[in-house]
């Protein structure tokens, strides 16, 4: 599981490449780099809180964007910064389904080196492709 | 770089033919200066002639002076699109709806205000919630919150966080009419219901700032505005809709997607181009949940106002009023407004998309302030935390962009450059020497914003004079700052 970010692919906001051995690898991947740009110490997250996300779409591409647009929603909505437990996910490049927990807690700026706050995952630059073995994705955040 | 086929039509315009790419139905015109241009990436000229085939374009596809790429649309993009034959797209008007700047006045002098700043940075650092999921005070229902977002800043009055005279001096009063929140999602409001009186993160800030003699441009002009006496100090801020925008650009990108090609048969360039036309369905639910985060983004605002009041009243022991505490006025960035301009010989009706642009009203026009009406609509251009903003006023001659104008200086270097090349506790001390303190909820995020990631703001202004859109008035230069 990795990922990078590129300020080349984007002066203003924060792009990443993330890639993965299976698509809950690169998933995975994703979902740490977004909030790496939140919390600098995603480590000192205590996991108080659990969520359960459940999201099917129409296209793998809209399954990754509306998957981390949860991360994004549960922050804004119950100021809680979630670490994904696992997630597993069903169906192929088209209609795909994916059931994943996510743990935290509710933000705390003492203990919490804080970033910059995610507004949305955009189209922009947008990529989700298998490459041979592994899974890659690009993807710009909109902060 | 500009393509090959840009031309110059002036020192600080530059026109990119309809023959550039296939399907433009106007050119693209850039204003900047050949620095500005030089400095522009390839997208943003790949995005404003991608704009240029969007249908119902009117004139021409805009970027400003202090351009660079976005999506969909550069930031500093402006276009105009017939009402009936053109389109919406939330790719014209950013995630940020009506991320916006507010400038207030004081009667204080920086003699004044000096003894103090530290108390009045930290008090205003506790009171106005900066940064990552930051919550604001006042507790709302979500029922209220839907009231609110159709009625802007009308319910501020309602409800003692604004006096008559804020509603007066805010871009439309402070409140879209067209605004239905029937039209929002659930999860717009659950992200945005607590989020009333914050800043965010970004380059969002609230900043003390102090207008020296020196940089005073038009002392009349300057007095019209409410800056009157030497080294007054003002106060500006930069923030928007917060969650709550932010969810219903990506709720309507995402409608607009299913519908573009197949339904309305509009060719598609890129996903963040999704658009419809603007008297469908779709483009008229858009509108209205859209001017439902305008409205929110005022409140947002305007709330924030209100506690600045307080902070100024408990540190100085006087009444706001007494304090000179007077909203200058309030523009808007992120936005699709219906407006009348003369285009090809007659009044039209057009929806004028602004994303990262500045309306820019001439003097004599309707729908700027009374008081102001003469010399024109104020501008606010908001520079980075260590170089200073801008007080500009409307021209005759902004008739040439549908009256906008540029609204910031533009980044030249990505956020993790910027975090690689200062560190966040090295730039606050050396800001302080400087004589800026500054408060802020994060470390890395405030060398993202350091001055040198940022354009010559002095630059973009000449541009924006020399290219007839904007005149300065005065230049504000920071000596409190509360980073998002």
């Amino acid at each position: 599981m990795s990922y990078r970010y590129r300020d080349d692919l984007s002066m203003a906001d924060v792009a990443f490449e993330a890639e993965g051995t299976s698509l809950e690898e690169l998933f995975t991947s994703a979902w740490d780099a977004t909030l790496r740009v939140m919390i600098e110490n995603p480590s000192a997250l205590h996991s108080n809180s659990r969520r359960s996300i459940s999201i099917e779409d129409r296209s793998i591409d809209l399954l990754l964007v509306n998957f981390l647009q949860e991360l994004i929603y549960y922050k804004d909505a119950e100021a809680l910064l979630l670490r994904l437990e696992h997630c597993r996910i069903e169906g192929g490049t088209e209609a795909a389904k994916l059931e994943a927990v996510a743990s935290g807690e509710q933000i705390d700026a003492k203990r919490h080196h804080l970033g910059t706050d995610v507004k949305a995952v955009t189209f922009h630059r947008f990529s989700l492709k298998q490459e041979g073995e592994l899974w890659r994705t690009t993807v710009v955040l909109d902060v | 770089m500009a393509p090959s086929g840009c031309v110059k039509i002036n020192d600080t315009l530059w026109e990119i033919p309809r023959s550039y790419k296939q399907g433009m139905k106007v050119p693209a015109r850039i204003y900047a200066s050949k620095p500005l241009l030089d400095s522009m990436d390839s997208s943003v000229f790949e995005q404003v002639t991608n704009v240029a085939t969007l249908p119902g374009i009117a004139g021409y596809s805009f970027c400003m002076p202090d351009g660079h790429s976005g999506y969909g649309f550069p930031i500093g993009g402006m276009a105009a699109f017939d009402t009936d034959t053109g389109v919406i797209s939330p790719g014209g008007i950013g995630f940020d709806i009506n991320c916006g700047m507010r400038l207030v006045a004081t009667s204080l002098t920086w003699e004044e205000v000096q003894p103090r700043i530290q108390q009045l940075v930290d008090r205003l650092f506790a009171r106005v919630p900066a940064g990552v999921g930051g919550k604001g005070f006042l507790e709302l229902s979500q029922s209220e919150f839907r009231t609110l977002s159709e009625q802007g800043m009308k319910w501020c009055l309602k409800k003692g966080y604004a006096i008559q005279e804020d509603l007066d001096r805010t871009e439309e009063n402070g409140c879209i009419r067209e605004a239905d929140a029937s039209k929002v999602s659930e999860r717009a409001v659950e992200r945005g219901y607590k989020q009333i009186g914050t800043l965010g993160s970004g380059n969002h800030y609230l900043e003390i700032q102090v207008a020296k003699p020196e940089n005073i441009v038009d002392q009349k002009v300057a007095g019209v505005f409410g800056i009157d006496r030497p080294n007054q100090v003002v106060l500006m801020f930069h923030c928007g809709s917060r969650g709550f925008g932010h969810q219903i650009a990506t709720d309507y990108l995402q409608s607009f997607l299913k519908v573009m090609q197949s339904k309305y048969g509009i060719p598609f360039r890129d996903r963040e181009l999704a658009c419809a036309p603007f008297i469908s369905p779709e483009g008229q639910d858009y509108f209205k949940a859209m001017n439902c985060a305008i409205n929110m983004s005022f409140v947002n605002r305007q709330v924030i106002l209100h506690r600045i009041r307080e902070v100024f009243s408990e540190v100085f022991g006087k009444d706001p009023m007494e304090l000179g505490l007077h909203q200058i006025y309030d523009v808007t960035h992120n936005t699709a407004k219906v407006e009348r301009h003369l285009f090809d010989g007659k009044k039209r009706k057009l929806l004028v998309h602004r994303k990262g642009a500045t309306r820019a009203f001439a003097p004599g026009m309707a729908g700027i302030p009374r008081e102001y009406r003469a010399v024109g609509q104020p501008v606010i251009i908001g520079g980075s935390m260590e170089t200073g903003s801008y007080l500009l006023a409307g021209v005759q001659s902004g008739e040439q962009s549908f009256y906008t104008t540029a609204h910031g200086s533009g980044r030249t270097m990505g956020r993790n450059q910027a975090k690689k090349q200062f560190r966040g506790q090295d730039l606050e001390k050396r800001l302080l020497e400087q004589g800026i303190y500054i408060r802020t909820s994060s470390y890395s995020g405030l060398a993202e914003e350091a001055g040198a990631a940022y354009k010559d703001i002095d630059e973009v202004v000449r541009a924006t004079e020399s290219a007839g859109l904007s005149r300065p008035v005065v230049k504000l230069v920071p000596v409190g700052n509360i980073k998002g």
